[in-house]
């Protein structure tokens, strides 16, 4: 047996004639915050689906704790779930809501309000207790959605795009909250999202769906700076990605007709991806050599932090994102200046199609 | 230009005027004035002649008389034969409805949960009946459970009974026609709520720890209750007053409100009386069912 | 799986129970036999009796009639009380209005059909209308009962539908007394069609109301069939069944066909 918390082995669906998952086999660790990170259409809510036990799968078997629940009921297994527009019950008032479930494991009452006072201070629900669901805002609903859960202290909980209902600046607020409350409860998350921020800046892991199939596995970094293919490495941030050619034992990025030098074990790969942010431009006067890159600037996008500049060079489109350091005239890179690029081999990943 | 939107304005305050006006005319005209004569001739008094009651005020005598009484009102509280014959209706409403609530909800509870294609065709196999004249669909259980109607056809041919039995003409009869006409009344109303019920509240409740019967009875019942109201009401208030199904299958057994109101008036011709069941009828039934009406507005959830 | 079954055998038993007795009326229509229940052979004896029926040919051409004007009229009304009652603030007594546009709904029809009957009368003493009772009775009673249904359905469309679309228009140009022309009344138009057909339905149905405030010449159909049935079977109310309910079926089928393109669409 292995050492993972829940284990996901071979497990398929299909809808019709549509295949939504195609041979899914993962590992979660307990305690870890997971993310299923794709498109939509990718199967990952299927995926939760089927984890939560309102769906069968075709094939496969889940195990939660060493315990196969892939026949369970969804009222059986040790989770919960937090769906995506909450399905709070518009009956009942925040407390009801949050012992709903309570309710249906025999506590007596003082255990009862004892559990829900405290998930309630947890969450900073004081006061809302007697509010019918829809006189709560977005935020409050999101967290009795999560209280309700978590008040039956699940082993596994499932979250269904958590944050997608929220406005912007309270979805980044309530991110650094959804870590905090995991890591102080020590509960295994699984989100499903499709924004591959929001699974950068929660997750410990995550995996990274198409049409029904596990792309890649990993932790953040390793997904963005290694990513498996050319749609991972899209999904992901941005990407500039170069084919590699090989002319009388030098190597070639085409696109750009630059010498590169390769690593010793990369001969045998294709392509290459170099991330914006490791592309440095620096503004030139005339265009005097052959051994740089030098391109024009196409687009200038200044975002605070940072500026976005598109580079066209031998006929070809890039990007390039540099820190905004200083305040300079001197250093300020317009429309249609001529730049140099440049980069550090060692910020160069290859890989195959 | 300040002229023009003036007169723009005075325009559309002419259009909201006919909107408004027409309607609460025709309501009052025709709704409540002939409400308010039920309540005069209640109060009137009885007598032989065209119309059939004396003048409200009297100026034959010289002077001011006023004829009013409150001696209809006695007598049909005094006579137990109306009140049983109310309470008769009350609880024939009270049986149907909570039958056609028990063959109702399921039949609703499964429409709506049927996948889209399949759910518009039963919708439609629901409305047939609802659009088929009431009179007819009556009248085919006069034909069915006739001496030689195909029940008793049945039952013999099975060799259960030996000669046909009557079923017509009794209480229970009454029953199963109202139950019958009036089904779709609940199933439509009830259909309605249970289709736009959101299946993730079901799912959450299962994934909570609920089992299906206690999600049933802890989510679905509850959200469902509007659309059980509507459907109770929509069948309850008509049965009270109803006289063509009892007309049709009822016997001897049993005399309802509708019957008696339609004798009183067309057989006695006796308008005050008749009219002071009405008015009876109004007060007890009508206006709770508009005071409950009103209150339940409130327990109306927003579901987003 | 077991539920599924379940779910089957509920809804079979329920639509058997919805359709039996209307097929057997049918069924039954088709016999030889003047003795209703007596089967003796396939005619179609009794569906030419009810074409030569002038009482009931004449009866079927009053309903169709009264129920087409007074659901009609009943329209009209109904969508000007849910578009006063969701659109415009300042109605005189707003409460009472409410009471009126909806009371009808919870009244009994031998209620509402005294009432009106009660008022013609007295109203004929007093300014001699209407002269008599007959088609214009009928009909002005019908229109009265139908119009709440009307309004509930207007009402319930116009509440649920985006104001914005009517802001929009005024934004975009339209003055604002076009905007019910314009704007609301092509949106809620398929709530006024089937407001239309509830009214006309509840005309073509009616015997109670009818019976009260009808007079020579204005026999409708249902007190005629009521009339015929009353105390026996009558092997042409049968024949005159199955036509209806092949009507109502046709009707049913163009609303689900109706309603599947614009599903598609």
């Amino acid at each position: 047996m292995s050492n993972s918390f829940l284990e996901i082995k071979g497990v398929s669906k299909k809808f019709g004639n549509i295949v939504a998952l195609d041979n899914i086999n993962l590992d979660i660790s307990k305690s870890e915050l997971f993310s299923l990170l794709g498109s939509s259409g990718c199967g990952k809510s299927t995926l939760l689906r089927i984890i939560a036990g309102f769906e069968k799968p075709d094939s496969g078997k889940i195990f939660l704790d060493g315990e196969d629940i892939t026949l369970l009921p969804p009222y059986l297994r040790p989770l919960n779930m937090m769906f995506q527009n909450y399905a709070l019950f518009p009956h009942l008032n925040v407390k009801k809501n949050i012992e709903f479930g309570l309710k249906e494991e025999r506590h007596n009452n003082d255990e009862i309000n004892l559990r829900v006072k405290d998930i309630i201070s947890l969450l900073e629900l004081d006061g809302l207790e007697k509010r019918k669901i829809f006189e709560i805002s977005g935020g409050q609903q999101q967290r009795v959605a999560l209280a309700r859960c978590l008040v039956k202290k699940p082993k596994l909980l499932l979250l269904d795009e958590p944050l997608a209902a929220l406005d912007k600046k309270l979805r980044v607020q309530t991110q650094f909250e959804l870590v905090n409350l995991q890591y102080k409860l020590g509960i295994t998350f699984i989100i499903v999202t499709h924004d591959q921020e929001e699974a950068m800046s929660l997750s410990d892991r995550m995996a990274i769906m198409k049409s029904g199939k596990v792309l890649q596995t990993g932790n953040p970094v390793e997904v963005y700076e290694k990513p498996i293919n050319e749609y991972v490495a899209n999904f992901i941030g941005t990407a500039n990605i170069f084919n590699i050619k090989e002319i009388s034992k030098n190597f070639l990025i085409e696109e750009l007709n630059i010498k590169i030098d390769l690593p010793k074990n990369a001969q045998m790969f294709q392509k290459c991806l170099i991330r914006p942010e490791k592309i440095s431009i620096k503004k030139i006067n005339s265009n005097n050599t052959t051994e740089k890159c030098t391109g024009v600037v196409k687009e200038v996008a200044y975002l605070g932090s940072y500026t976005k500049y598109l580079v066209e060079s031998n006929n070809f489109q890039f990007y390039s994102f540099m820190q905004n350091r200083e305040i300079s005239e001197r250093l300020k890179i317009k429309w249609d200046d001529l730049v140099e690029c440049s980069w550090n081999n060692e910020s160069i990943y290859f890989f195959n199609e | 230009m300040s002229q023009f939107i003036f007169l723009m304005n005075n325009f559309l305050r002419k259009q909201n005027f006919w909107f408004v006006f027409t309607p609460y005319f025709w309501l009052i005209l025709f709704f409540f004035i002939p409400l308010a004569l039920i309540f005069k001739i209640s109060i009137s008094v009885s007598e032989w002649g065209m119309p059939p009651y004396r003048d409200f005020i009297d100026f034959s005598d010289g002077g001011i008389k006023i004829n009013s009484t409150l001696s209809n009102y006695a007598f049909i509280f005094s006579d137990s034969f109306y009140l049983r014959s109310f309470l008769n209706s009350l609880s024939l409403a009270f049986t149907s409805t909570l039958i056609c609530l028990f063959i109702g909800y399921p039949i609703a509870f499964y429409v709506a949960k049927s996948k889209e294609n399949i759910r518009n065709l039963l919708l439609i196999l629901l409305i047939i009946p609802f659009w088929t004249s009431f009179l007819l669909r009556v009248y085919a259980w006069k034909v069915i459970l006739q001496g030689s109607g195909i029940i008793n056809v049945i039952l013999m041919k099975l060799g259960f009974i030996n000669e046909p039995i009557s079923m017509l003409y009794n209480q229970y009869t009454v029953i199963l026609g109202v139950v019958y006409t009036y089904l779709p009344f609940m199933i439509l109303p009830l259909y309605g709520y249970l289709v736009k019920f959101d299946l993730n509240l079901i799912n959450a409740s299962n994934d909570l720890g609920a089992k299906p019967l206690k999600t049933f009875i802890r989510v679905i019942l509850p959200l469902s209750l509007p659309g059980i109201i509507a459907g109770s009401m929509l069948v309850f208030i008509p049965v009270v007053g109803e006289f063509v199904i009892p007309e049709l299958l009822g016997g001897s057994d049993k005399l309802y409100f509708g019957k008696i109101i339609w004798d009183e008036f067309f057989v006695n011709r006796d308008w005050p009386i008749a009219s002071a069941l009405a008015m009876s009828g109004i007060l007890i039934l009508v206006i709770p069912i508009i005071i409950f009406q009103l209150m339940f507005a409130k327990y109306n959830f927003k579901n987003e | 799986m077991n539920k599924s079954l379940l779910k089957i055998i509920t809804l079979a038993i329920g639509f058997m129970f919805l359709y039996f007795p209307i097929l057997t009326l049918i069924a039954y229509s088709f016999n030889e036999n003047k003795r209703v229940m007596l089967w003796k052979g396939f005619s179609l004896k009794w569906y030419g009796k009810l074409f030569q029926n002038e009482q009931i040919i004449e009866a079927f051409l009053i309903s169709i009639k009264v129920a087409s004007l007074s659901a009609t009229f009943a329209t009209i009304l109904g969508v000007m009380i849910g578009y006063s009652l969701t659109r415009i603030s300042k109605i005189p007594a707003r409460p009472f209005f409410i009471f009126l546009s909806s009371s009808p709904l919870v009244m009994p029809e031998i209620i509402l059909g005294l009432s009106l009957l009660l008022f013609f009368i007295s109203s004929n003493h007093l300014i001699g209308f209407p002269s008599s009772k007959g088609q214009l009775t009928v009909l002005i009673s019908h229109i009265t009962f139908s119009v709440a249904f009307v309004a509930i359905i207007i009402q319930s469309r116009l509440s649920s539908y985006d104001k914005n679309i009517e802001e929009a228009a005024q934004d975009l140009g339209t003055l604002p007394n076009k905007i019910f022309w314009k704007i609301t009344a092509p949106v809620i138009f398929p709530s006024i069609v089937s407001g239309w057909l509830l009214a006309f339905t509840l005309s073509l149905d009616d015997l109670v109301v009818a019976s009260f405030t009808n007079g020579p010449g204005a026999n409708t159909l249902p007190i005629v069939v009521f009339s015929k049935v009353r105390l026996g079977l009558s092997p042409e109310v049968n024949a005159l069944s199955a036509i209806i309910m092949l009507i109502v079926i046709i009707a049913a089928v163009f609303y689900y066909l109706i309603n599947r393109s614009n599903i598609k669409k």
